[in-house]
C-alpha cells in the first residue's frame, strides 16, 4: 500500500470520529435526535454546523421517528441524507426503517449500540441494531474507534451503488467505543469528498419535471416483485463490500472484509464475535499465542457472510458464537442462529455453541473469554456441545 | 395582496391530480386537492400521511398525481416534507437547483389531530416553508370509520356506536387550527371546498409565506357522514353557514373571520348526516342543545380574537408610525 | 381490464412510479348509476360543475364546457346540485347504452 494518501493522526472517540467522518462526507442533509450513547455525534456535527464546516442542513428532530422520515424524505428528494441513534431512538424509528430500504434509499446511520428497556439502561449490548436486522439495511459493526470511522465513509459508497441503494446502519458498541477515545488515522478532506463522489438517484422528487410517485400502495399483484428486488440488492451488496473496501484500502492502507479471521490459520476452537469484544479477544490469543484457538469477528452481518463464515470455521473442532443480544424463546441468540445454519451444508461441521453475554453493558474480559476457550477444549474433546446456550459473566448458582 | 381568482381563467388546465383514482363518489378529497393545486403557482412537492387519499390515489402501478409525491407513513407526513425541505434549500445553496418550489402536504384528521401531531408540530416549531392542509373529515375513515380526536361530540362512528348507555362520542372535538395557531406560524387558516375562492385564495397566499403555513379544511364524507353523494358540498357550505366551521385565518398573529354567515341553527347540518341521525330524537335533545351551545361559544371566542388582536395590530402600527413618520 | 404485469427485473426499484398521472387508465366510469348530462344550450359556462367534480371530469376548452368525461366520471351528481343555473340533470344508466 504504497499509494495511500497523507493521513492526519488524531485522538477521537468513536463518536467524534464518526461526526468526523460526516463532516468529510458534507451530506446535504442530517436530521437527528439525542440519545445516550450517540449525542456525541449529533452534538459534534450541530459544531460543524454552526461554524460553517459543512453545507448540511441540519434538522434537529423532534424524534427519532421524524429523524429517519426526515432523512427518507431529504434522501428521496435528492439529497445525501445521514442521521444516527442508539437503542429507544433505534426502536422508535423501527417502522421508518424498513421503509427506507423498501424505497430503496441509501441513507446512513450511525448506531452507537445501547441495550434496549426494560428496565432501561444505557450501556452497550446489540439487542437495539439486532433488532433491526430484517429491515432491509445493510448493517457493518464496528470493533474500535478507527473502524467506526472507516466504515462511515465507506458506507456511504456502499448504500449509494447502482447494483446495491440500500440504506446502511455502522454500528459501534456504547461508551466501549463511542466514549473511548483512541488514537486513529483521519483521511484527507478532499480524499474522502473524492472517495465518496456525487450523491445520485435516479427518480428524484425535486426533478419537478419528472412527477414522481414514492411509497404507493403495492397490492398482492406487485408486493412481492418489490420484496424481490430488496432480496437481490442485498446479494449484490457482498462483493460492492468488498470492492469498498478494496479502494478504500488503496487510500488509506486499511482495507476489511466481509468478515475478519484472526488466528484462524489452524485453528481448531474458534470464537464469533462482533463488534468492540473482538478486540479482547485479540489481545486474549496475542497473549495466549496458541495456534490452536482463533477468532472470526463479523465486520458485515447484513448481507450475512453465509460462505465466508464456512470457509472460516469448516475445519474447527469446536466454536462458540458470541451473541451480545438475546432471542427470546429462541435456540440462541441471532448471530448464533445463522452460523450454525452457515454450516448446515459442510460435510464435517464443528461443535457449536452460544454464549449471550454483555447485556446492559456486563463488562467481558480477557479472562472470562479464556474460560469459552476452555470450554470450546471440553466440547471439542467430549463431542458434546450440551448446553447450547450458555451466559457469560452472569451471576449463577 | 392576492388578486381575486375567475374560474373560467383557470378551468381547463392541468389537473395535477388526474382522474382515474379511487376515492369514493363524492368524497370532497379530491375536490379539495383540486382546488389546492390549481391555486399553486409554483411547481410542488406533494406529501402525503397514509389515508383515503394516500390509498386511493397510488395503487401500484398507477398513480393519479402529476407532481412529485411522498407517502411513507401514517404519523410522519410534516417530517417526511421538511427532509424534502431541507434537501432542497441545501441543494438549491449548493446551486444544484435553481426553481422556485412549493412544498405541500397532505394528510386526514387522523393524521393531523392524533398520530401525526407530535411530527407535525415539531416540523412548525423549526420553521421548514411548506403548507400542511389536513383533509379534516372527522373520523378515521380509511379504516372504516372509527373516532379521532376530531370527531364532534354526539357523532356516531364504528367506535362510538350509539349504545344504551352512550350515544355516539362523548367527548368534543379537538380545536386543532387554535392548537396549530398558538405555534406562532405566520399563516394558519380553515376553510371549505364549498367556498372555493377562500379555500384558493388562502392557498395562494399560504405558498408566499417563507415558512410553515397550515390550512384546515373540512372533507365531507360520505361513507363516513352516512350522507349522500351529491350534498358533499352543500354540506361543506352548511358547516359554515352555522358556524360549526367557521372560516377564519390567522396571519401574524392577527384574527381575521373571512365570513360571517347570519347563523343556521346547527340542526340543519346535522340533519342530512346519518352520523347524527339519533340526536334528533327527542331524548338526544339536550346532545343537540350542548352542541348549539359550544358552537356559539366558539363563534363568540373567535370574534373576540379577531377583535382583539386586530386591534392590537392597528395599536402598534399606530406606535411605530407614530415613532418613526418618515418611514411610511 | 387486463394489465400485463411486469416482472420482478423488470420494475422500477424501490416501488416507485415513474409515470405520472397514469391512473388515467384506470376507467371509473362504471361506477357510475347516473349519469350527469349537461343542457349545453343554456350552460353559462360559470364552471362551478368543474371546481367542484370530485374527479376533475368536466372537459373545458377555451373557456368553455365540452362535456364530460364519461369513461371517469363516477356519478356522484356533485355538479347537478351545485350548477346554479340547474342545467345539469342526473339520468338514470339504462343497460343498452
Amino acid at each position: 500500500m504504497t499509494q495511500t494518501v497523507t493521513q492526519k493522526i488524531m485522538a477521537l472517540n468513536g463518536a467524534e470520529a464518526i461526526a468526523e467522518a460526516m463532516r468529510q462526507i458534507n451530506p446535504d442533509v442530517v436530521a437527528s435526535y439525542p440519545i445516550t450513547p450517540q449525542t456525541i455525534i449529533v452534538e459534534r456535527f450541530s459544531e460543524f454546523v454552526a461554524d460553517g464546516l459543512v453545507d448540511t442542513e441540519f434538522v434537529a428532530a423532534e424524534s427519532e421517528h421524524s429523524a429517519l422520515s426526515a432523512s427518507i424524505g431529504a434522501a428521496a428528494a435528492g439529497g445525501r441524507s445521514m442521521t444516527a441513534t442508539s437503542s429507544q431512538g433505534f426502536a422508535l424509528m423501527w417502522e421508518m426503517l424498513y421503509i427506507a430500504a423498501g424505497m430503496r434509499l441509501p441513507i446512513v446511520m450511525a448506531v452507537a449500540n445501547r441495550a434496549l428497556s426494560g428496565p432501561i439502561n444505557i450501556h452497550c449490548d446489540h439487542s437495539d441494531s439486532m433488532g433491526g436486522r430484517d429491515s432491509g439495511w445493510i448493517q457493518l459493526y464496528s470493533e474500535n474507534v478507527q473502524e467506526a470511522y472507516d466504515n462511515t465513509i465507506q458506507a456511504i459508497k456502499i448504500g449509494e451503488h447502482q447494483n446495491v441503494r440500500l440504506p446502511v446502519m455502522v454500528c459501534m458498541d456504547g461508551f466501549t467505543t463511542s466514549h473511548a477515545v483512541e488514537r486513529i488515522d483521519v483521511l484527507d478532506d478532499n480524499a474522502v469528498k473524492k472517495f465518496v463522489g456525487e450523491y445520485h438517484i435516479d427518480h428524484p422528487l425535486l426533478d419537478v419535471d419528472q412527477a414522481v410517485t414514492y411509497g404507493p400502495l403495492a397490492l398482492p399483484e406487485y408486493y412481492f416483485e418489490i420484496k424481490m428486488q430488496q432480496i437481490e440488492a442485498m446479494t449484490n451488496a457482498k462483493p460492492v463490500i468488498e470492492q469498498v473496501s478494496k479502494a478504500y484500502g488503496s487510500i488509506s492502507g486499511r482495507s476489511y472484509g466481509l468478515v475478519e479471521p484472526y488466528n484462524m490459520e489452524k485453528a481448531e476452537l474458534a470464537i464469533v464475535i462482533l463488534g468492540s469484544t473482538a478486540g479482547t479477544a485479540k489481545s486474549l490469543l496475542d497473549d495466549l499465542n496458541d495456534p490452536r484457538l482463533g477468532l472470526l469477528k463479523i465486520r458485515t452481518f447484513r448481507p450475512f457472510p453465509t460462505e465466508e463464515i464456512a470457509a472460516n470455521l469448516r475445519k474447527c473442532k469446536a466454536v462458540a458464537v458470541l451473541d451480545r443480544a438475546a432471542s427470546f424463546g429462541s435456540i440462541g441468540g441471532p448471530v448464533f442462529s445463522e452460523v450454525r445454519a452457515a454450516l448446515y451444508d459442510e460435510p464435517k461441521r464443528p461443535q457449536i455453541v452460544n454464549y449471550i453475554y454483555g447485556l446492559g453493558g456486563r463488562d467481558t474480559t480477557t479472562d472470562m473469554l479464556k474460560t469459552v476457550y476452555d470450554d470450546l477444549d471440553t466440547v471439542a474433546k467430549t463431542g458434546k456441545p450440551d448446553p447450547v446456550q450458555r451466559f457469560l459473566g452472569l451471576r449463577d448458582d | 395582496m392576492i388578486k381575486k381568482m375567475k374560474l373560467r381563467d383557470i378551468a381547463g388546465s392541468t389537473e395535477h391530480l388526474t382522474c382515474g383514482h379511487r376515492l369514493c363518489t363524492g368524497c370532497a378529497e379530491p375536490v379539495i386537492v383540486r382546488q389546492v393545486l390549481h391555486a399553486a403557482e409554483n411547481p410542488v412537492v406533494v406529501a402525503n400521511a397514509t389515508g383515503c387519499l394516500e390509498v386511493a390515489t397510488t395503487i401500484y402501478p398507477y398513480t393519479a398525481w402529476k407532481v412529485p409525491w411522498i407517502h411513507s407513513a401514517f404519523e410522519n407526513t410534516a417530517a417526511t416534507i421538511s427532509g424534502v425541505e431541507s434537501a432542497y434549500r441545501a441543494l438549491k445553496r449548493k446551486g444544484k437547483i435553481d426553481k422556485k418550489i412549493n412544498f405541500i402536504a397532505f394528510a386526514g384528521d387522523g393524521g393531523t389531530y392524533d398520530i401525526g401531531l407530535q411530527s407535525l408540530s415539531g416540523a412548525l416549531e423549526r420553521g421548514h416553508a411548506f403548507l400542511y392542509v389536513c383533509l379534516d373529515n372527522e373520523a378515521y375513515m380509511n379504516t372504516g370509520i372509527q373516532r379521532s380526536s376530531s370527531t364532534p361530540r354526539g357523532s356516531w362512528t364504528t367506535t362510538t356506536p350509539v349504545g344504551e348507555k352512550i350515544v355516539g362520542k362523548p367527548e368534543y372535538k379537538k380545536d386543532i387550527t387554535e392548537i396549530i395557531a398558538a405555534h406562532g406560524i405566520p399563516y394558519v387558516a380553515q376553510t371549505a371546498p364549498s367556498h372555493w375562492m377562500d379555500l384558493m385564495t388562502k392557498v395562494k397566499k399560504a405558498l408566499k409565506v417563507e415558512g410553515p403555513t397550515f390550512i384546515n379544511v373540512s372533507s365531507p364524507c360520505p361513507r363516513g357522514w352516512r350522507s349522500e353523494p351529491e350534498e358533499s358540498m352543500r354540506l361543506s357550505r352548511l358547516a359554515v353557514e352555522t358556524c360549526y366551521w367557521p372560516l377564519y385565518e390567522v396571519e401574524n398573529g392577527v384574527w381575521k373571520i373571512n365570513l360571517k354567515p347570519k347563523k343556521k341553527p346547527i340542526e340543519e347540518y346535522l340533519a342530512p348526516q346519518k352520523r347524527f341521525a339519533h340526536l334528533l330524537k327527542p331524548q338526544n335533545k339536550h346532545i343537540v342543545e350542548d352542541l348549539q351551545r359550544r358552537v356559539d361559544e366558539r363563534w363568540e371566542t373567535l370574534q373576540w380574537k379577531a377583535e382583539v388582536s386586530q386591534q392590537r395590530s392597528q395599536q402598534k402600527q399606530q406606535q411605530q408610525t407614530s415613532a418613526n413618520p418618515t418611514s411610511q | 381490464m387486463t394489465v400485463e404485469r411486469k416482472k420482478w427485473r423488470d420494475l422500477p426499484i424501490g416501488g416507485v412510479i415513474i409515470t405520472g398521472g397514469n391512473a388515467q387508465v384506470y376507467l371509473t366510469g362504471n361506477w357510475r348509476t347516473k349519469k350527469p348530462v349537461i343542457d349545453m344550450k343554456r350552460c353559462t359556462n360559470c364552471m362551478i360543475c368543474w371546481v367542484y367534480c370530485p374527479e376533475g371530469v368536466i372537459l373545458v376548452k377555451d373557456g368553455k364546457i365540452t362535456g364530460i368525461d364519461l369513461e371517469h366520471c363516477k356519478g356522484c351528481g356533485i355538479c347537478a346540485v351545485e350548477c346554479p343555473t340547474k342545467v345539469i340533470e342526473m339520468v338514470k344508466e339504462s343497460k343498452d347504452e
